[in-house]
């Protein structure tokens, strides 16, 4: 009733104790001080145990001399040559990012095919594709790894029995060969006739994409850009004399020489990585394109679009909505996968740098902490640049 | 009207009765039209079609032949997989597998005492079907047996040596002070008016004394007649010179009371029980991966309730603290948190007591796990429709009554499948510990494989095979258990 006054409703002031305002300023001051006082006796633990077992602390290892080489490097790199552990550490990341890189790009192509075949409707296909996920799926990484390292690349007969595959490439048991390109006189202009390709091609697909949307005039993206990124630098090519050369790898001694040599433990990882990912790709891809509804489909084909178009303009932009979240989550799987590298002896990061500097210098704490803060940048940029894309192609409800 | 006079006419014909359903068209059904239909839909179909036909005639035979038709499944050394021993093309070596089919169960847990981890794996798998078949009895008793009691006498039966002794006779001792309790409790409920409340006390005295507090009282005899059971299978007599030292030290008194006091601790306590310690340096195969696995899924799934409860916290400081654990250990590699948990923790703690070597991997994947599990959790509670929580807050309910009575057993139970699928990766993450040179599974597989014993060209293969078969069996188990679940919880939505 209106007419009693305010005062009357309002109960009573109950005790503190059941105050929820104060209660929950109880619960987080005690749920702080029991993390500060772990963190604290944590450090005073460690810092007593490493007095104890006369370890130095900090971070002034980064520049002392590492005794040690390693065989994958993307920069020089060599115990001789006066490296340092900080040197080690960026051998092992650039490793740890090649791999990583390579392992997504391919695993996506293979994760796009065996989904997209999972719902073919050729029955073998599917069956085949549906075969693959589950073996793939329910086998851990590791035993993968170890399967394709130490049961098909180990065994492969030495250097001088090496299996020759066309184009020049050799395979033995110390890894893969591969011609090694040579750019003579002029060959640097190929190399700018295709990134100048490339630009041209996205320059042009944004301006056809704009004259589309203002006049509904189509233009045939695929064909120009074949022309500018695979004919442009194959003329160029050609006009100059033809100046690249490779060196082929050939037996010297109990080893090869020239060409360029891809370690098995690169090989096996790469392998592991990219199909036990595709297995998982797979089942996102499968399950974006199930959620577009077959309305969408059935509604495109009424408004007259083709089956190319259909898909292109209708189903994958609707499906990518749903496949791009978990798909970058399985990104991420496999970079931080990639630190299983350390079983077969791959130099990544863990194995470089929390394997060796960590066993050779004793300072774990800065060690893990340096690898965490890695992989835990990797994790949060990656997830920043998803909650962006996320919000750009989020639904936009009316 | 046309019907009528065709009807009436002398000439016409109407058939009465009807035809014979005729079989549809070979193209249209049948075998052949499937054919079509499925494998040769068009001119690019046909070719992929032949090519997977291929490839399959390519691998199969050759598959087959290698693990079974050629395969060695007697023997008892590396002899009996020797192509030019046996005389003819060997394939898959079983004989191997059959050979150290003990160690990969056991590891080199001692040959004698094997029996209790025997125990602890009946206990598992009761503790497994009771909590995870639908139509189980309990499934409150089930959670408590597989929660509290499972941990505590595993640990027990596995480490042994004065430890376990002190656990069970502990654990025996709470229950039956438990069991005490609560049965004074039932039959003088007056005694619990402060604890309960008026109103229900006046329900519990209105039923009979053996109902009353039956929840409670079921759990605590659950406890007491398991760890009643372990402590008669793990007796020690005691020596038969104690009586006559307890007769003769009653000469002097206090020395007598001392010993009395020290005798009950001692049968309370460690020497009573006759199991010998078993150091966790030799515990191994899958033992060690399921013991990984288990403590993974009993440690997270409670944590990961409480981090989940903390991330949708509204204090501030709770929720930031849970988002950091989570988020932090999510973007970190397993391996990383392995070699943190096996180098750092030591470092964390005084030197005495400086974790075992198995519990340092246990630690991390159990922190590990709870993360993930976690964020499963946390789906299942932004899942709950807002009323849900409404409706308990209306009825005068607490943040913890709400979340145990209402919010928790609807949230966890839609999230069964997405708590079974990170159990399935954790159960492959297990091989990680590998790593740190702990002898779960895989490792045991790989140490034979160094084994000169059985060293023959097709020995790693089989292994690999047999590790893939076990593992394969294992996640691909779960994960049909998984979809029955979600298809259960589907049958509500379904139209």
């Amino acid at each position: 009733m209106s007419s009693i006054p305010r005062e009357q409703v309002t109960p009573g002031k109950a005790s503190l104790f059941y105050d929820p305002k104060i209660r929950g300023y109880v619960y987080q001051a005690a749920l702080v001080a029991i993390v500060l006082f772990l963190i604290w006796s944590a450090a005073s633990n460690a810092i007593e145990n490493l007095r104890a077992q006369k370890i130095a602390s900090g971070f002034g290892f980064w520049h002392n001399a590492a005794g040690f080489d390693i065989n994958q490097k993307l920069i020089p790199f060599s115990a001789s040559g006066g490296s340092t552990y900080g040197d080690a550490f960026i051998v092992g990341l650039l490793n740890t990012l090649l791999v990583a890189g390579l392992g997504i790009v391919f695993a996506t192509l293979l994760g796009f095919f065996v989904g997209v075949a999972r719902l073919s409707n050729n029955w073998v296909i599917a069956k085949l594709a549906m075969i693959y996920v589950e073996v793939i799926r329910n086998i851990p990484l590791l035993l993968q790894l170890f399967f394709w390292y130490n049961a098909v690349l180990k065994p492969l007969p030495n250097p001088r029995q090496s299996i020759e595959l066309p184009g020049g490439f050799l395979l033995n048991n110390r890894g893969l060969y591969i011609p090694d390109p040579h750019l003579g006189p002029g060959g640097s202009l190929i190399v700018w006739a295709f990134l100048i390709g490339i630009v041209a091609t996205l320059v042009f697909r944004s301006w056809a994409h704009r004259q589309q949307e203002a006049t509904g005039r189509q233009y045939p993206i695929g064909w120009i850009a074949l022309g500018l990124i695979v004919v442009l630098p194959l003329l160029v090519y050609f006009v100059t004399g033809r100046p690249i050369s490779f060196v082929y790898p050939e037996l010297a001694g109990f080893n090869l020489r020239g060409g360029i040599q891809i370690f098995p433990e690169f090989v096996a990882l790469l392998i592991g990585l990219t199909t036990y990912t595709a297995g998982f790709i797979a089942e996102v891809v499968r399950a974006g394109i199930l959620a577009v509804s077959k309305g969408q489909t059935e509604a495109a084909h009424a408004l007259g679009l083709r089956n190319g178009p259909t898909l292109k303009l209708v189903v994958i932009p609707q499906a990518m909505r749903v496949i791009i979240p978990p798909l970058t989550s399985n990104y991420l799987n496999l970079t931080k996968n990639s630190s299983l590298a350390v079983a077969i002896g791959y130099p990544d990061l863990v194995q470089v740098f929390t394997g060796t500097v960590l066993n050779q210098t004793g300072q774990a704490v800065e060690v893990v902490a340096i690898t965490m803060a890695v992989y835990l940048t990797i994790s949060l940029v990656t997830s920043l640049f998803m909650n962006i894309y996320n919000k750009r192609m989020a639904l936009v409800e009316r | 009207m046309t019907d009528a006079t065709t009807e009436n006419s002398p000439n016409a014909f109407v058939r009465r009765e009807t035809l014979q359903q005729e079989p549809a068209p070979l193209s249209v059904a049948g075998p052949l039209a499937w054919i079509r239909a499925n494998l040769f839909s068009s001119p690019l179909n046909a070719i992929l079609t032949l090519l997977c036909v291929w490839l399959v005639i390519d691998t199969v035979p050759g598959m087959v032949r290698f693990y079974f038709l050629d395969a060695v499944w007697t023997g008892a050394n590396r002899d009996a997989c020797l192509a030019d021993k046996v005389g003819r093309p060997v394939g898959a070596c079983w004989a191997y597998i059959a050979d150290r089919t003990q160690y990969f169960i056991y590891g080199s847990y001692p040959v004698a005492e094997r029996w209790r981890v025997n125990i602890v794996f009946a206990m598992f798998a009761l503790g497994v079907v009771w909590l995870l078949w639908n139509k189980a009895p309990l499934k409150k008793v089930g959670a408590f047996f597989f929660f509290v009691i499972l941990p505590t006498s595993a640990f027990a039966l596995l480490l042994g040596g004065e430890k376990a002794g002190f656990v069970i006779s502990w654990a025996l001792l709470l229950s039956v002070a438990a069991v005490v309790v609560l049965l004074i409790l039932s039959a003088y409920p007056d005694l619990v008016a402060g604890l309960v409340g008026e109103a229900a006390l006046v329900y519990e005295k209105a039923k009979p004394t053996v109902a009353r507090f039956s929840g409670p009282k079921r759990l605590a005899y659950t406890a007491l007649v398991v760890f009643g059971l372990l402590a008669v299978v793990s007796w020690k007599p005691p020596a038969p010179n104690a009586f006559d030292e307890a007769v003769l030290s009653f000469v002097n008194f206090p020395t007598y009371l001392k010993y009395l006091f020290y005798r009950l601790w001692m049968n309370v306590g460690p020497m009573a029980f006759g199991l010998p310690r078993v150091d966790t340096g030799l515990w191994g195969g899958m033992t060690v991966t399921f013991l990984i696995s288990a403590v993974g899924i009993v440690f997270s799934l409670p944590l990961g309730v409480l981090l989940a409860l903390g991330r949708r916290s509204k204090l501030p400081a709770i929720q930031l603290l849970s988002v950091i654990f989570i988020e932090f250990v999510r973007g970190v590699p397993l391996i990383t948190v392995l070699f943190m948990a096996n180098t750092m923790l030591p470092l964390f703690v005084p030197q005495e007591w400086s974790p075992d070597r198995l519990l340092r991997p246990l630690i991390g994947v159990a922190l590990f796990a709870a993360a993930y599990m976690a964020e499963v959790v946390r789906g299942g509670l932004q899942a709950m429709p807002k009323g849900q929580y409404e409706g308990a807050m209306s009825l005068g309910l607490g943040y913890w009554q709400m979340m145990r009575l209402i919010i928790l057993p609807q949230a966890l139970r839609i999230v069964i499948p997405g708590i079974v699928n990170t159990f399935i990766g954790l159960f492959k993450d297990t091989t990680l510990v590998t790593i740190v040179g702990i002898f779960d599974f895989l490792r045991t597989i790989e140490a034979t494989l160094i084994d000169p014993t059985w060293a023959t060209p097709t020995t790693r293969s089989t292994g690999y095979a047999f590790a893939a078969i076990f593992y394969f069996l294992c996640c691909w188990g779960m994960s049909r258990y998984s979809i029955a679940v979600e298809k259960r919880l589907a049958a509500g939505q379904k139209r």
